[in-house]
């Protein structure tokens, strides 16, 4: 007889319940998220997303909650606005509160990891919008963690910059393997890079995919096209001619 | 500047009467929300106007000097004052007691607002006193500081330092209350404990409030001390006034009015020097 144990998943829900004031917000939630796996959580302005999200990264106490849940140790979190300090070189924002001894040299490989290696010096407030969420992204990996949490961190870029982060992103996140929960309003991004993409509506995971499609993955493959579709229509979105 | 435009504007609109086929039209500029910055020195023109009217009126003869003295001649009378070593002394006795009463009202306004900001029985035990303290005038409270500390130096210190205390305090206090709520969440996912999070989102934080105290505070410690070198004194720029006016020499009061005036300016100056270093990260409109 063989003892079966498998090894205890990244991230576990058991009907996880949050409200505020009296209205429920995430109704329910159970969910279990391997190890190294890239969810994406879609769903429509107001069906909970930044809740569930805040909740797993341990803000909003005042918030009126049940159930369970167990993130690991090392959770980071994106936030869409990059929250850097403005009164800190980006170097220093990234490094904030990080506690490893070779902090700066490390610093210095991710900036130029991300594509900042000549920003290290520079104020916050001179950086374009997507040299901040690259800091930003900079700040989370350096800290290596186990489960990122993203917020829609693309949301607020153009439509190139936003392309480019994507491939950052996968790029990154493929070197250091970390869970990943990625928050976006966005169909294509959620098919460009997860592995598994949920829907979240009125407080429920109201649909579950696996996403098996190869990298590097095109938006006209005829899988994509599918899923675009039916992602699509899950989220309320008329597509006959999409 | 305006001149280059106009002329430019002219030039184009005569060009667009010949009907010349490819005129381009003078640039028109984008409308702009904020004044463009003033180029350096520009802001004393209304100074020096006002300045000119004076000196012109007085020449005519449209204002005795017994009534107001020509800036001219209160001039002259300062530099005179200067060059005979009657001026100094009042000067540094005023500037002693300004800068004693700022320096103590700066140090102790930041402390108590930093305990009041940073903890919640610093803020129940010092918030509630100082609010009743800025309801109170500081001049109403010189009668009781008279009977307390006499009439010397210590009443004018102290009564500066109370009255520097407030605005220092409220300002700093608020800037610690209004932090950014997204960068106390940024905190605690960072991990950072209490004493990193103080010295490196909070202080910095509240560092504009504090430089915006420290403007009200220099401007309140000068004009604190006109009123209390009125009482009592054998020295300082506001004896030197109160004599004058004793003996009707106009061209002595305006000589104080000018040195209070280029004190606050100086002092004010030095504060916005010192907060365009510190706070350089800001690309901030206007000054
Ligand atoms: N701090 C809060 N207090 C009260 N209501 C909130 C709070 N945060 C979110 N909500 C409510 O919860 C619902 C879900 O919000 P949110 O999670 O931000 O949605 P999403 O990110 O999917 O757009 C909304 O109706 C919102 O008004
Ligand atoms: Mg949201």
């Amino acid at each position: 007889m063989t003892f079966h144990r498998p090894l205890p998943s990244s991230v576990v829900l058991r009907d996880l319940s949050r409200g505020f004031k009296g209205k429920t917000v995430l109704d329910r939630i159970s969910l279990e998220i391997p190890h190294g796996r890239f969810v994406a959580l879609l769903g429509e302005s107001g069906s909970g997303k930044t809740t569930l999200l805040r909740a797993l990264a341990g803000l909003d106490e005042d918030a009126e909650t049940h159930g369970h849940f167990s993130v690991p140790d090392n959770v980071s979190v994106l936030f869409q606005d990059s929250r850097l300090l403005p009164w800190m070189s980006v170097i220093d924002n990234i490094t904030l509160g990080l506690r490893r001894p070779d902090a700066q040299a490390a610093a210095l490989d991710m900036l130029a990891a991300v594509g900042l290696a000549d920003k290290a010096e520079a104020w916050p407030a001179t950086l374009s919008g997507g040299q901040k969420q690259r800091a930003s992204l900079a700040r989370s990996l350096l800290r290596e963690p186990a489960l990122l949490l993203a917020d829609e961190p693309f949301g607020a870029l153009d439509a190139l910059t936003r392309m480019r982060m994507h491939a950052l992103l996968f790029q990154l996140v493929e070197r250091q393997k970390p869970t990943v929960i990625l928050v976006t309003h966005d169909v294509d991004e959620a098919l460009l890079l997860s592995d598994r993409i949920l829907v979240l509506k009125d407080g429920r995971i109201a649909e579950d995919h696996a996403i098996g499609l190869p990298h590097p993955r095109r938006a006209h493959q005829p899988e994509f096209a599918t899923l675009r579709q039916t992602l699509l229509r899950s989220l309320g979105v008329e597509v006959d001619n999409v | 500047m305006t001149d280059i435009l106009s002329a430019r504007y002219i030039h184009a609109a005569a060009q667009a009467e010949r009907r010349e086929p490819f005129v381009v039209p003078a640039p028109t500029r984008a409308t702009r929300l904020t004044p463009a910055r003033l180029p350096a020195g520009l802001r004393l023109l209304g100074p020096i106007v006002v300045i000119a009217i004076w000196e012109a009126a007085s020449r005519l003869g449209l204002i005795s000097p017994s009534t107001l003295t020509a800036p001219s001649t209160a001039l002259v009378t300062g530099y005179q004052m200067l060059a005979d070593g009657s001026l100094l002394p009042h000067l540094l006795a005023s500037a002693f007691r300004a800068y004693t009463g700022l320096f103590l009202g700066v140090v102790v306004g930041v402390a108590l607002a930093l305990a009041s900001g940073l903890t919640r029985s610093g803020e129940a035990l010092i918030d509630g006193l100082i609010q009743i303290k800025r309801a109170i005038p500081t001049l109403a409270l010189i009668p009781l500081v008279i009977i307390w500390l006499g009439i010397g130096e210590a009443m004018k210190i102290f009564l500066i330092f109370t009255a520097v205390l407030v605005p220092v305090y409220i300002n700093t206090h608020a800037a610690l209350r209004g932090i950014d709520i997204g960068h106390i969440e940024l905190a605690r996912t960072l991990g950072l404990t209490r004493s990193e999070f103080i010295r490196k989102v909070a202080l910095p934080g509240a560092l504009p409030g504090f430089f915006v105290s420290l403007r009200l505070a220099v401007a309140l410690c000068w004009t604190a001390l006109v009123v209390l070198e009125l009482i009592n004194t054998q020295t300082g720029i506001g004896y030197l006034m109160n004599r004058a006016r004793d003996w009707g020499q106009t061209d002595i009061i305006v000589v104080g009015i000018l040195i209070y005036a280029a004190l606050g300016l100086v002092s004010d100056a030095v504060v916005r020097l010192i907060e365009a270093r510190v706070l350089s990260y800001r690309r901030s409109l206007g000054s």
